[in-house]
C-alpha cells in the first residue's frame, strides 16, 4: 500500500497557500474564508458540526433520563442512562456466574496488560513470547476454573468482552505462525507445496468468515470420529484461526516480496540452508516491514469476531443484544445499547489504528 | 535458536492442554458421555415464558426446562446437573446432530421428515399444541381468513413457517414474511408494528402476549392452523438414551394417572400396595436396571419435578402469566390425549 | 536458491548415497512434497471416513436430491418469481440473486460516496477534511455487524405502516418499508432504459476525444455541449418511437399493507446502507492515498500550465491515481460481497440465510454449506477477474 510522505494539508494546500499571511487571524481567514467557495464550504461544515453536536448533546445529556427504570426511559426523549447502569456488568461479562465475574475481569485485565506490553517495541524480545504463553494459560485456568478451588465454569457460560478479546487475540496469535508457514509455502520452489498453500489461502479468502463459522459449528463435529466432541467456543476459535492464517499469509508474503533478492543470495553464499536462511535472515526483516499492516489486519479481525453471535456464541455484542431483549427493557433502550457497543469498539480500534500509524512513522525514520 | 524451539514446544503443549481440557473425549453411548461430563447438556429456547426462560438469577424455569431436570434426575441422580444451552429455532437441530446437546427440549414439533431424515428420534409428546395467529385488536380482524396481504413475523426453520405458507397458499391468499431468529426480536418487531401478525404455536402466542406491555391490546384468532405435537428429541442411533428419555416422560404422565406427587412419592414408595406404583418407584422390580439406571430413578424424577400435572400447573396453568387450560393436555381418563403405556 | 549439498557440514561428514538421498536438495524437495501431499490426502480420507460414518449412524440424509423438493417457506424480498411450492433450488437462486444485487448496489453507491469523500478528505479547508476524517474513522472503527443492527433498529423505530409518514403524495415512510410511486413497467420502458445506457457508454469515449483534442489545442476542455445530446438523444428517440406509458403506479394504503408502487423493505435498506457506508469509508481511504501517491510535481506542472484545481484533479491526478486505487478497490469489492452474508443477522433473504433455513429444514448442512461456499468462491473469482481486466486496461492507458 502506498504510504504518503506528506499530510493532506501540505500536499494540496501548498498550491493555494496564501501569500505571506499576516498574523494568526489573517491566516485563519485565508484558510477558511479565502475564496467565496471556500467560505461557503466552511459555513456549511460549521452548520453541520453545530447541528450534529447539538443533537448529540441533547440526546446524550440534556434530554437524557438519568434515574428511574424502564418506565422513566419510555417516557423520556433522550438517552437512557439507567439501562446502561443496570446492564453494564451483564454486557461486559455475559452469563458468567455473577459471583465469579471477578475471574474474567482479572483475565481481561491480564490480556490488556499483555497487549499494552506487546505494543512497546522496546519489549520485543523472546521472553515476551513466553510471557504470552503463560498469560494465556493463566487466563484459561482463571476462566475455566477447576483448580486452586475455583469453581469450574463451562465455556457455554463464557461471554461478553473477555470472550471477544480472547477470540481475537488467540485467533490472531495462533494464526500468525500458520500464516507465516503458508506465506513461505506459497513462495516455495516445490510445486506441490506451493499449490497446496496457494489453494488454501485463496479458498479461505474467497469465502465469508460466516461460512467458516458455520462449518466449524455444524460440519466439524460430523468430521470427528464417533464420540469426540470439541467445545463450541474452541470450534469458533479454530475457525477464526484458520481464517486469520490465510490473511496473515498474504500480508507476510507482501513483506517477503519486499526483501531484496541480494539478501537471499548472500545468505545462500555464506552456506545457510533454507530454514536457517529464512529464520535468521529473511523473516526478521520481512516481519518487521509488515507489522503496521498487521495491526490494521488485527483491527479487522477484532471487529469480525462479532460474527460469532450468528453461530450462537455469547460475545460482547451478543450480550448487549441480550440485555436489550430483557422483557422489562424490551424496545426501550435499543439505540443506547448499540451506541455503547460502538463506543467500546471505537476506543479499541482507534487506539490500535493510531498505534499502527505511530509505528509506521517510527519505522520510516529508522530506515532513513 | 534453542529458545525458539522451547517456546514453540511450550505453545504446542499449551494448545494441546486446552484441547484436551475442553473436549469431553469420550466414546460410546450418550449415557456414558453425560456421566463422564457430569452434566446433561440440554437445548432449550432462549426465552419462552412458561417453557424455558431464565429468572433474575439466571435459573431456567418452564416446562421444557423441567423436562431437562427430570431426565438429569433419572440419568445423573440430580435434577440440578443440567447445563442449559439456549438455542434459536434455526440452530437447534444442528446443535443436537453435532453433539453440542444431548437432549433437545425446545417446543419442537414432531414431524415425519424430522424423525426420518434429520437423524433424530422423538420421545413422547409433552405438549399438544396447534399453530395460531395473533393480531393487534386495533386491526379489527375477526378471522385468519381476513389476513390476505398481511405481513407476518415468523421464526425461521420452524414448522410454523411452512404451515402458514401452506395455509395461505391453499386459500389463494398471500402474505409478506418477515423473519427473526431471536424470539425476543421477533416478538418486539410485532409489538413495534413491523408486521401485522405474529404466528407460532398457540401456547407460545399466549406467552408472547403475556410479556406485551398491554396484553389486552392483542387477540389470538380462533383458527388453529395445524397440529403441533411438541416433544423432546434425541439423536438417532442411541436406543438406550432414547429409552431413558421416553420412559422419563411416560413416568411423569403415569405418575399423574396414579396420583403420585412430589409430596407423597417417598411415602408411596414405602407403603403403596399398587403393583404398578411399586414397579415404577422401584420397590418391587428393578425396572431401572433394564434402562441402565438404578432402581430409584423415577422416584427421583418425581421428587424433583413432580408429576406432569404439577409441572403443567406450575408453569402454564391458571395463575401463571400464560393462564392456559389443560385442554388436550389432560389425561386420557379425563378425555385428553395423555396416555402413558403401562410400566410392566 | 541454487545450493550445493556438499557445502552443508553434515553432507560432507556423512557421505554415502543414503546421505545424499536424504540431504540432497532435489530428493529432499521431493520427499517434502510427498509428505505434504500424503498428509493432506490422509487428513481428507480420515475426515471423509468419519463424516460418512457419522451420517450413516445418525441416519442423516445425504445427496443433493433435496434441491428439487418443494421448499415451502415464503421469501418476500425477491427479484425472480418464487412461490413456497417451488423447489429448494429455486429458493437458493432467489438467495444468490439477492446477494449479487445487494452487493452490486452497495459497491456502486459505496464507490460514488467513497470517491467524493476521499477527494474531500484532501480539501485545503481543514473543517471539511476533518469532517470527512470523522466519517471515515467512525465507520472503519466499528464492526459492520454492529452498524447493520444499528441501522435496522433505527428503521424499525419508524411508525408502523398504518401510521406511515407521508412526506410527499404517494410516498409512505414506515417501519414496513419505503413506498414510492413507480412507472407501470413494460418492454417500452426497458428499451428506453437500454438506450440511455447506450448513450452513457457512447459518451465516455466521445468526451475523452473532445477533451484530448481541446487540450492538444490549448483550449479549456468543454465537452458537455457534445456529451449531453449523446447521452439524452438515444432515450428520447426511443421514447418518441415507443411511446411508453407514463402514468404512475401509486402505492395505496390497504387494510394491512401498502399495495402497488415500488418498495424498499427495511431489511434490504438497512443492509444496503450498512454495506455501502462501510465500503465507502474503505474506498475513501484508498482514493486518498492513491491521490497522495501521485507526485507533487504533477500538481505544480498542471498549475504552471494554468489548469484549474478541479481540472487538474480530473485530468491529471485521478487517471494516475487510478492505477494505485484499483487493487485496494478490488479487495474492498470482494469483501463487500462477502460481507453481504451478514444479511442473516437482520433477516434479509440472501444466499446464506436461505441456505441456513434450508439446512435447518432438510438437515443437510454439509450440502447446503458446500453449495454456498462454492457460490461465494465463484463470485469472488468473477469479481477478481473483472477487476484484473479493468486494472490491466487502466495501467495500459495511462502509461
Amino acid at each position: 500500500m502506498p504510504v504518503s510522505r506528506f499530510g493532506p494539508a501540505e500536499a494540496l494546500a501548498a498550491p493555494l497557500a496564501p501569500p505571506a499571511a499576516r498574523g494568526r487571524l489573517a491566516q485563519i481567514r485565508a484558510t477558511y474564508f479565502g475564496t467565496p467557495r471556500n467560505a461557503v464550504v466552511s459555513l456549511f461544515c460549521l452548520a453541520l458540526i453545530v447541528l450534529a453536536g447539538q443533537a448529540t448533546a441533547e440526546w446524550l445529556l440534556l434530554d437524557a433520563v438519568w434515574a428511574g427504570g424502564p418506565e422513566a426511559c419510555k417516557a423520556g426523549e433522550g438517552a437512557c442512562w439507567p439501562f446502561l447502569a443496570e446492564k453494564l456488568r451483564f454486557a461486559v461479562f455475559g452469563f458468567f456466574p455473577y459471583e465469579q465475574q471477578w475471574r474474567p475481569g482479572v483475565a481481561m485485565l491480564l490480556l490488556l496488560a499483555m497487549c499494552a506490553a506487546t505494543m512497546l517495541p522496546a519489549l520485543w524480545r523472546r521472553e515476551l513470547l513466553l510471557g504470552w504463553v503463560l498469560a494465556l494459560l493463566a487466563m484459561y485456568l482463571l476462566m475455566a476454573g477447576g483448580i486452586l478451588g475455583l469453581v469450574p465454569v463451562p465455556t457455554s457460560q463464557w461471554g461478553g468482552l473477555p470472550l471477544t478479546l480472547m477470540l481475537a487475540v488467540v485467533g490472531f496469535g495462533a494464526g500468525f505462525p500458520l500464516g507465516v508457514a503458508l506465506a513461505l509455502g506459497r513462495r516455495s520452489r516445490l510445486p506441490a507445496i506451493r499449490t497446496l498453500c496457494t489453494a488454501y489461502i485463496e479458498l479461505i479468502r474467497g469465502v465469508p468468515l460466516i461460512s467458516l463459522l458455520f462449518m466449524a459449528s455444524v460440519m466439524l463435529p460430523l468430521f470427528l470420529p464417533e464420540g469426540w466432541t470439541i467445545d463450541k467456543v474452541l470450534r469458533a476459535q479454530v475457525a477464526i484461526i484458520l481464517f486469520a492464517a490465510a490473511y496473515i499469509a498474504e500480508v507476510v508474503r507482501g513483506g517477503l516480496q519486499g526483501i531484496d533478492k541480494g539478501q537471499y543470495e548472500a545468505a545462500t553464499a555464506v552456506g545457510l540452508g533454507y530454514w536457517q536462511n529464512m529464520i535468521l535472515v529473511i523473516l526478521p526483516q520481512a516481519l518487521r516491514i509488515v507489522i503496521p499492516p498487521m495491526v490494521t489486519l488485527f483491527i479487522g479481525f477484532f471487529q469480525d469476531t462479532t460474527l460469532v453471535t450468528i453461530v450462537g456464541l455469547f460475545d460482547f455484542l451478543s450480550s448487549i443484544r441480550a440485555a436489550q431483549r430483557d422483557p422489562s427493557w424490551q424496545g426501550i433502550a435499543v439505540l443506547e445499547g448499540y451506541a455503547f457497543a460502538a463506543v467500546v469498539f471505537f476506543v479499541f480500534c482507534w487506539t490500535m489504528a493510531r498505534y499502527s500509524r505511530w509505528l509506521e512513522a517510527r519505522f520510516d525514520v529508522g530506515h532513513k | 535458536m534453542g529458545s525458539w524451539i522451547r517456546g514453540a514446544t511450550g505453545c504446542v503443549a499449551a494448545v494441546a492442554g486446552m484441547v484436551l481440557a475442553a473436549q469431553g473425549a469420550v466414546a460410546g453411548p450418550t449415557l456414558d458421555a453425560i456421566k463422564a461430563h457430569g452434566k446433561l447438556r440440554c437445548g432449550v429456547s432462549p426465552s419462552s415464558a412458561g417453557f424455558a426462560y431464565p429468572d433474575d438469577k439466571g435459573r431456567m424455569l418452564g416446562l421444557d426446562a423441567e423436562v431437562c431436570r427430570a431426565v438429569a434426575a433419572a440419568a445423573l441422580g440430580d435434577g440440578d446437573k443440567v447445563e442449559f444451552v439456549p438455542l434459536t429455532t434455526n440452530v437447534r437441530f444442528q446443535a443436537l446432530q453435532s453433539g453440542e446437546v444431548d437432549l433437545l427440549s425446545r417446543q419442537t414439533t414432531e414431524t415425519f421428515s424430522r424423525d426420518v431424515t434429520l437423524g433424530m428420534n422423538f420421545a413422547p409428546v409433552v405438549f399438544y399444541d396447534g399453530q395460531g395467529v395473533m393480531v393487534p385488536k386495533s386491526l379489527g380482524v375477526k378471522s385468519a381468513m381476513d389476513l390476505d396481504g398481511a405481513a407476518i413475523c415468523i421464526l425461521p426453520g420452524t414448522t410454523t413457517e411452512q404451515n402458514i405458507a401452506d395455509w395461505f397458499r391453499t386459500r389463494g391468499m398471500t402474505f409478506e414474511s418477515v423473519v427473526f431468529e431471536q424470539p425476543d426480536e421477533w416478538r418486539n418487531a410485532f409489538f413495534q408494528g413491523r408486521c401485522d401478525v405474529l404466528t407460532t404455536d398457540r401456547s407460545d402466542l399466549a406467552s408472547s402476549r403475556a410479556v406485551a406491555n398491554n396484553p389486552a391490546d392483542y387477540v389470538i384468532l380462533p383458527e388453529t392452523i395445524s397440529k403441533e405435537p411438541l416433544a423432546p428429541v434425541v439423536r438417532h442411533g442411541d436406543d438406550q438414551w432414547l429409552d431413558i428419555v421416553t420412559w422419563t416422560v411416560n413416568g411423569l404422565i403415569a405418575a399423574e394417572e396414579k396420583g403420585i406427587t412430589r409430596e407423597n412419592a417417598a411415602k408411596l414408595a414405602a407403603e403403596s400396595q399398587d403393583p404398578e406404583i411399586q414397579r415404577m418407584l422401584g420397590t418391587s422390580e428393578d425396572l431401572g436396571a433394564q434402562l441402565g439406571l438404578d432402581k430409584d430413578w423415577l422416584l427421583r424424577v418425581i421428587t424433583t419435578v413432580g408429576n406432569y400435572g404439577e409441572m403443567f400447573d406450575r408453569n402454564l396453568g391458571p395463575g401463571t402469566p400464560l393462564d392456559l387450560e389443560r385442554g388436550q393436555n389432560t389425561l386420557w381418563t379425563d378425555g385428553g390425549l395423555l396416555y402413558a403405556p403401562p410400566f410392566r | 536458491m541454487p545450493s550445493d549439498a556438499s557445502a552443508r557440514p553434515q553432507g560432507g561428514s556423512a557421505g554415502g548415497r543414503l546421505a545424499a538421498l536424504v540431504y540432497g536438495d532435489r530428493s529432499r524437495g521431493l520427499l517434502w512434497q510427498a509428505v505434504a501431499i500424503g498428509l493432506v490426502l490422509l487428513l481428507g480420507w480420515q475426515l471423509f471416513g468419519n463424516a460418512s460414518d457419522n451420517l450413516a449412524r445418525q441416519n442423516i440424509a445425504t445427496g443433493f436430491d433435496y434441491l428439487s423438493r418443494p421448499a415451502s417457506f415464503v421469501i418476500s424480498d425477491k427479484l425472480v418469481p418464487y412461490e413456497p411450492s417451488d423447489s429448494y433450488g429455486r429458493a437458493l437462486l432467489v438467495g444468490v440473486l439477492n446477494t449479487v444485487w445487494v452487493s452490486f448496489l452497495a459497491c456502486l453507491f459505496g464507490t460514488v460516496a467513497g470517491v467524493v469523500v476521499g477527494i474531500l478528505r484532501l480539501s485545503p479547508n481543514p473543517l471539511l477534511s476533518r469532517l470527512m476524517l470523522a466519517y471515515v474513522e467512525a465507520l472503519r472503527n466499528t464492526p459492520l455487524l454492529l452498524q447493520l443492527l444499528f441501522w435496522y433498529a433505527l428503521l424499525l423505530l419508524m411508525p408502523p405502516v398504518r401510521e406511515a409518514l407521508r412526506p410527499l403524495p404517494g410516498v409512505f415512510v414506515s417501519n414496513g418499508g419505503l413506498f414510492v410511486p413507480v412507472l407501470h413497467w413494460s418492454a417500452a420502458h426497458l428499451w428506453v432504459g437500454l438506450a440511455l445506457l447506450a448513450g452513457i457508454l457512447a459518451a465516455f469515449p466521445l468526451a475523452g476525444r473532445i477533451e484530448e483534442r481541446a487540450l492538444a489545442a490549448g483550449r479549456p476542455p468543454r465537452s458537455w455541449p457534445a456529451v449531453l445530446p449523446a447521452v439524452l438523444g438515444p432515450p428520447l428517440v426511443a421514447a418518441l418511437l415507443l411511446q411508453p406509458d407514463l402514468s404512475l403506479d401509486r402505492p395505496e394504503l390497504g387494510t394491512f399493507r401498502v399495495s402497488g408502487g415500488g418498495r424498499l423493505t427495511p431489511e434490504f435498506t438497512a443492509l444496503l446502507m450498512g454495506l455501502a457506508l462501510s465500503s465507502s469509508a474503505g474506498i475513501a481511504e484508498a482514493v486518498r492515498s492513491g491521490i497522495q501517491a501521485v507526485s507533487k510535481g504533477q500538481w505544480e506542472a498542471a498549475e504552471a500550465l494554468g489548469l484549474k484545481r478541479s481540472l487538474t484533479m480530473r485530468l491529471v491526478v485521478l487517471p494516475q491515481a487510478l492505477r494505485i486505487i484499483v487493487p485496494p478497490l478490488t479487495s474492498i469489492y470482494l469483501s463487500t460481497t462477502k460481507n453481504s452474508s451478514l444479511a442473516i443477522a437482520i433477516g434479509y433473504p440472501d444466499l446464506v440465510s436461505v441456505s441456513n433455513t434450508t439446512m435447518n429444514q432438510t438437515g443437510q448442512a454439509m450440502e447446503a454449506i458446500a453449495i454456498f461456499m462454492a457460490i461465494y468462491l465463484l463470485l469472488s473469482l468473477l469479481t477478481s477477474a473483472f477487476m484484473n481486466w479493468y486494472n490491466a486496461r487502466v495501467a495500459l492507458r495511462t502509461r
